[in-house]
Formats: C-alpha cells, sequence, structure tokens
C-alpha cells in the first residue's frame, strides 16, 4: 500500500458520500435503455417518453391520475385469515408477507377505492404486482368481492386492473378456491346489471387470468402487457419449441379475438369514462382534467378518509 | 401390477410369493404353499403399513397411478344408456374431456369427467387427460344443457392441469376455464364432483365448482403441482416432497379446510388394488350427494354453491 491509498482517498470518498445523488432519480427504461428522470416519468405515468414501453405503476399512482382531483376514498376489505396453512418454504409465509409490506407500504396486493371519473361515480380495484408479483390469495378474493359488493351497492361500474403471477402458492388450495368466488362477485354485477370493465396490464397470467380478468363485459389491455394462463416458459418446456415473436403480449391477443381494445396508458381515463358512460346510459362526459368533486355524491358513505390519502399502515405487525 | 416408487419392498416380497407358486407348478411335488402364504402375509402386513400413512408426496404419487379407475371406468361402471355427446361447436371435439348424456340409477343426467386414458395410444389420444379450451367449452355446452332440460350435472376431476400448448394459449384458454366456472356457477339443476385422481389447479376448478364436491382418499387436489411449487419457491424441481407437505394437497386437509365435503374410502392399498370396489364406492358417495340436492329450488342451488365458495377460507389449519 502507498500512501495515496492510505491517506488521501479516505477524504476523497467521504467528500463524494456526501454530495451523493439519491438513487431513484433515474430510470433505466428496460426496453429502449433511455434514462428517465422521476418526474418525467411519473408525470407520463411510468411511460417511456421515447418507446412507449409501459412499466408498472402502484395502484395509488394509477388511481391519482385517474379520479377527478386525484381524489378518491379506499374501500374497506375484509381482512382474511392470516397463514391458513401454516406454510412454510424457504422462508415463513408471514416472514414474506411482512418484507412485502415493508417494501411496498402497502397491506396487501390488491387496493379497491370509489370515487368519479370525469363525474362518473366509479368503483376501481387494482392489483399491484409489487405486492409478492401482484398473486392472488384470499385477501384479493375479499378485494374483489367487497368491490363488486360496493358497486351494487352504489349502483355504479366496477373497473379493475389486473396484474398478477397467478395465485399465491402459500395459501395452496384457499388460493385456488379465489378462482370461483371472484366469479361470484362478477356474478353479481352482471345481476345487477352493472358494466364490469377489465384492463389488463402486464403481466397477467395463471389463475388470475383463468378467473375474473377474463370475464369482464369490456376486455381492454394495456401495450405490449402479458396475458396467459400458461407463462411461455412452462409451454416451451411442454411443447420443446420456440414461440413466435410476440407471442401471449395484448395485440397478439387482440389478433386472436380475445380481447376488445388495447389501449395506451394515456388514454386510458378518457376511454374508461366514455365506455361506462354509454354502458350506464348517461350523457357524455365533459372532457379533460376536473377538478375533485365538490360535494360527496352519496350520503351513506363511510367517514372521508383524507384525499388521496389515507396512507397505509406500515406492516400491520 | 403397476409398483410405485416407495412400494419397492413390496414388490420384492409379493414376487418372491409369485416366484415360488410359479415353481410349484413346473414341479407338482413341491409343497411351496405354507412358503407362500407366509410370504403373503408379510406383504400384507406391509401393504398396511405403506398406506396406514401416506405421505403427501406418496398420495400425489398414488393420485396418479396408472392402474387407478379413471373417468371412463366409472362411467361404464355406474351409468346407463351413456350417450357421449362431442364437440365445443367451434373447433374441434377434445378428448381430454368426455361427457354427455347417461342416467345414474335409471335418472337421466349429464356426466362430464377429464380422461386420462390407459396406455400410450390412449394416453396420446386423451392428452394425458390435460385439455384445450375445446374441452373446457365442449363442457360449458354440457353443462348448458343440463341446466335447460332441468337434468343434475355430475362431474369426475382427474387431470394433471389444462394443457399449456401454444394453440391452447391462442384461442383463449384462460377465457374457457373463466367461461367454465361461471357456467357452474349459474346453473340451476344439482351439481356434484368427486376427484377421483388429481385435482390440477385452474383444469380442475372448472369442472368442479359444485354444490357438493367429495376426494377419493388418496386423490389430491391443489393450486400447483407439488414440482411446479419446488421449482418457483425452492428453485429445484427435486423438492417436490417438501412442497407436496407445504401445500396441504391431501383429501384430508381439504376436508379441514372446508373445502370439500366428503371423503371417499378407498381399499386397502389404492383404488389401483381394488377397482370394482373404488368404483361402486364413489357410486355411493354421488347417490348420497345427489339426494341432499334432490328436490331444491333453482334459487337454493345457485346460492347454495355460491355462498359455498364465498364462506371458503374461514377456517384455518394448525401446524
Amino acid at each position: 500500500m502507498n500512501w495515496i491509498s492510505n491517506y488521501v482517498r479516505p477524504k476523497i470518498n467521504s467528500l463524494f458520500s456526501r454530495r451523493e445523488v439519491p438513487e431513484n432519480l433515474w430510470t433505466k427504461c428496460p426496453e429502449c435503455g433511455t434514462m428517465l428522470f422521476h418526474r418525467e416519468l411519473a408525470e407520463n405515468l411510468n411511460v417511456c417518453s421515447t418507446c412507449d414501453h409501459h412499466m408498472g405503476i402502484s395502484p395509488r399512482d394509477r388511481f391519482a391520475a385517474m379520479f377527478d382531483g386525484g381524489i378518491f376514498t379506499e374501500v374497506e376489505v375484509p381482512q382474511p385469515l392470516a397463514d391458513p396453512l401454516v406454510f412454510r418454504d424457504q422462508k415463513k409465509y408471514p416472514e414474506r408477507m411482512k418484507a412485502a409490506r415493508n417494501a411496498t407500504g402497502e397491506k396487501e396486493a390488491m387496493l379497491v377505492v370509489e370515487g368519479e371519473m370525469a363525474r362518473t361515480p366509479v368503483v376501481a380495484a387494482a392489483q399491484d404486482f409489487s405486492f409478492m408479483a401482484g398473486s392472488m390469495g384470499m385477501y384479493v378474493g375479499n378485494a374483489i368481492i367487497a368491490a363488486a359488493e360496493r358497486a351494487v351497492q352504489r349502483k355504479c361500474p366496477l373497473v379493475l386492473f389486473a396484474a398478477a403471477g397467478g395465485a399465491r402458492m402459500q395459501e395452496g388450495i384457499l388460493s385456488l378456491m379465489q378462482m370461483p368466488r371472484t366469479t361470484v362477485a362478477v356474478q353479481m354485477l352482471r345481476e345487477a346489471g352493472l358494466p364490469y370493465i377489465c384492463v389488463l396490464t402486464h403481466p397477467t397470467t395463471g389463475g388470475v387470468t383463468a378467473s375474473y380478468a377474463m370475464l369482464g363485459d369490456v376486455q381492454i389491455a394495456e401495450p405490449n402487457a402479458l396475458i396467459c394462463f400458461a407463462g411461455p416458459r412452462v409451454i416451451e418446456q411442454t411443447i420443446r419449441e420456440k414461440l413466435p415473436e410476440g407471442f401471449q403480449r395484448a395485440e397478439y391477443l387482440l389478433d386472436h379475438g380475445m380481447l376488445d381494445r388495447v389501449t395506451h396508458r394515456k388514454n386510458m381515463r378518457e376511454e374508461l369514462v366514455t365506455i361506462l358512460r354509454m354502458l350506464m346510459n348517461q350523457p357524455p362526459a365533459i372532457k379533460g382534467d376536473l377538478p375533485a368533486p365538490e360535494i360527496k355524491p352519496v350520503i351513506d358513505l363511510p367517514p372521508p378518509a383524507t384525499p388521496e390519502a389515507v396512507i397505509p399502515e406500515k406492516a400491520a405487525e | 401390477m403397476n409398483y410405485l416408487e416407495f412400494e419397492k419392498p413390496l414388490s420384492e416380497i409379493e414376487g418372491k410369493a409369485e416366484e415360488l407358486r410359479a415353481l410349484a407348478r413346473g414341479n407338482k411335488e413341491m409343497d411351496v404353499e405354507k412358503e407362500a402364504a407366509a410370504l403373503d402375509k408379510k406383504a400384507e402386513t406391509l401393504l398396511k403399513d405403506l398406506y396406514k400413512d401416506l405421505t403427501p408426496w406418496r398420495k400425489c404419487q398414488v393420485a396418479r397411478h396408472p392402474d387407478r379407475p379413471h373417468c371412463k371406468d366409472y362411467i361404464e361402471g355406474l351409468f346407463t344408456d351413456y350417450t357421449p355427446l362431442a364437440g365445443d361447436r367451434n373447433f374441434a371435439d377434445d378428448h381430454a374431456i368426455m361427457g354427455g348424456l347417461a342416467r345414474f340409477n335409471d335418472n337421466p343426467v349429464v356426466v362430464i369427467g377429464q380422461e386420462k386414458g390407459h396406455d400410450t395410444k390412449t394416453r396420446i389420444e386423451r392428452n394425458f387427460g390435460m385439455a384445450r379450451p375445446e374441452g373446457y367449452r365442449k363442457a360449458i355446452r354440457l353443462m348448458d344443457l343440463a341446466h335447460r332440460f332441468r337434468l343434475p350435472v355430475i362431474t369426475l376431476v382427474d387431470t394433471p392441469g389444462a394443457y399449456p400448448g401454444k394453440g391452447a394459449e391462442e384461442r383463449g384458454q384462460a377465457e374457457a376455464i373463466a367461461r367454465a366456472t361461471q357456467k357452474c356457477l349459474e346453473l340451476a339443476v344439482p351439481m356434484v364432483t368427486v376427484v377421483i385422481g388429481e385435482g390440477g389447479s385452474g383444469g380442475a376448478v372448472a369442472l368442479a365448482t359444485a354444490n357438493r364436491i367429495a376426494m377419493l382418499e388418496h386423490s389430491v387436489y391443489s393450486v400447483i403441482s407439488p414440482e411446479g411449487c419446488a421449482s418457483i419457491l425452492w428453485k429445484d424441481a427435486e423438492k417436490m416432497r417438501e412442497a407436496a407437505e407445504a401445500l396441504r394437497l391431501t383429501a384430508q386437509d381439504l376436508h379441514k379446510l372446508g373445502v370439500i365435503d366428503r371423503i371417499i374410502k378407498e381399499p386397502l392399498g389404492g383404488a389401483q388394488r381394488g377397482r370394482r370396489e373404488t368404483v361402486e364406492a364413489v357410486g355411493k358417495a354421488i347417490e348420497m350427494m345427489l339426494k341432499e340436492l334432490t328436490g331444491r329450488k333453482p334459487d337454493w342451488l345457485i346460492k347454495d354453491r355460491r355462498n359455498k365458495f364465498l364462506d371458503m377460507g374461514s377456517k384455518g389449519l394448525a401446524a
């Protein structure tokens, strides 16, 4: 070791660390590699401004952009049993849950809210892929049922944004039973004559696709979203051949008659409003961003939690 | 007789007894009966021992046993006037799902089930019991027929899962399964299900969203195969024993969780060692389950089925 490494380097290091730039100011687009500034990216709803690649977006950010004035109220979801199978793989299930809660600040993989989009009352639910791959367990099942019940109660449509790796293995058969359970929720809406629009986002796979995510009255997907029952890797292993380019992507599904539309995230709100108002037999909406609704439309609402806010308690434990 | 990996010691003893008897047939002077009988006795004790407390992974192996009675055997054994109905009126007839009109105890019903096949030729024809969208759409069509003509629906579940293939995905595997589950929930007629072997994930749910669900003692029903679960959570497909344990996929655990209504006892050594008895036991169970539902009004049946699934998840298992 010479005197430089012993002596000078520590000083340089301390100098740098003091001015260190926060790491998350720039995001690299996984598709085209463009470096995107965080504020710009957020304004663009996490869509790459160069190549239009749709990155993941948290339910809260999505809802903030969708509802008038960015205001929505959370709908309460009944809490299921915490660890019904006492499941343990390399980690215990409650430990995985805790890690997911700490990482996302959310309590589970789905957020249900209500509010107005262009003055159209809507109940909306969104799956959070960053929370254990958005996997469908009992909570997600309860969330969809709660969303459907709320929509029926308020006589308004349900918009659901799906994103999931599939069923939550740690809840075993009980996660599989969410397929019929969530289908019952869809039935409730049908019987009440209320529209159910499903927006499939990247990625929507497995038992989720094979239940509520494919049962919408209108099926919309975000561009290039992977939508499938069996994932491409499983298929390649089974049939032992390479799959064609774009296989199981939104546009491919559209071509094969499995979707109604593929819609860019920035046009989603307007499109949803247009469709919903026609299905609900309402006059066309006023275009553009609207301020928050002045009066609460329904009196029986639970005491309004602070707008947009309702900050989730960090990890319930 | 096909022996499973864990039955190897048994195969040795039974093999020896068989050998002795073969020898005696060749040589009339030899008296081996006493020795052979002793071996038989030993084999029986061992069999009892092996099957007394099957681990979940061993249950998976028994559930997949090639000599187990399959859907076709139950249909032939329990129904009369079976009239298979084919096709989804759209694309093809899927042989992984069989079904049609039949009489059960002289009463007309619609019976549907997954058939795995019993030799190489039929297995390939049946695609190992893995249905494509056409299969589920055929099932939907048959359920609809039952609904309109007020016939009870009986389903027999035995599938490793829905087929993960290119064409299946292109033709909407997920949508077909979702619609089949939805159709089950709409039926204004009694619907009962027996899981006779493997209940493989969504491919099973599509035919098993019923008013009453029974499982054979050594059958399994799971969200994912133990191999699949092991390769995802343990990153090692060889950890299927641990995964089978963790998934709680046995009939016994599912009964405790309130997911199924009854367990049908299998003969000693599994259904493959007493095919006829098993078929009859399944028949009895179907009869009892239908009895609980006959005379019920359409609305009651729909509501009963819905509530059954809405209520699931209130019971957990102890460590």
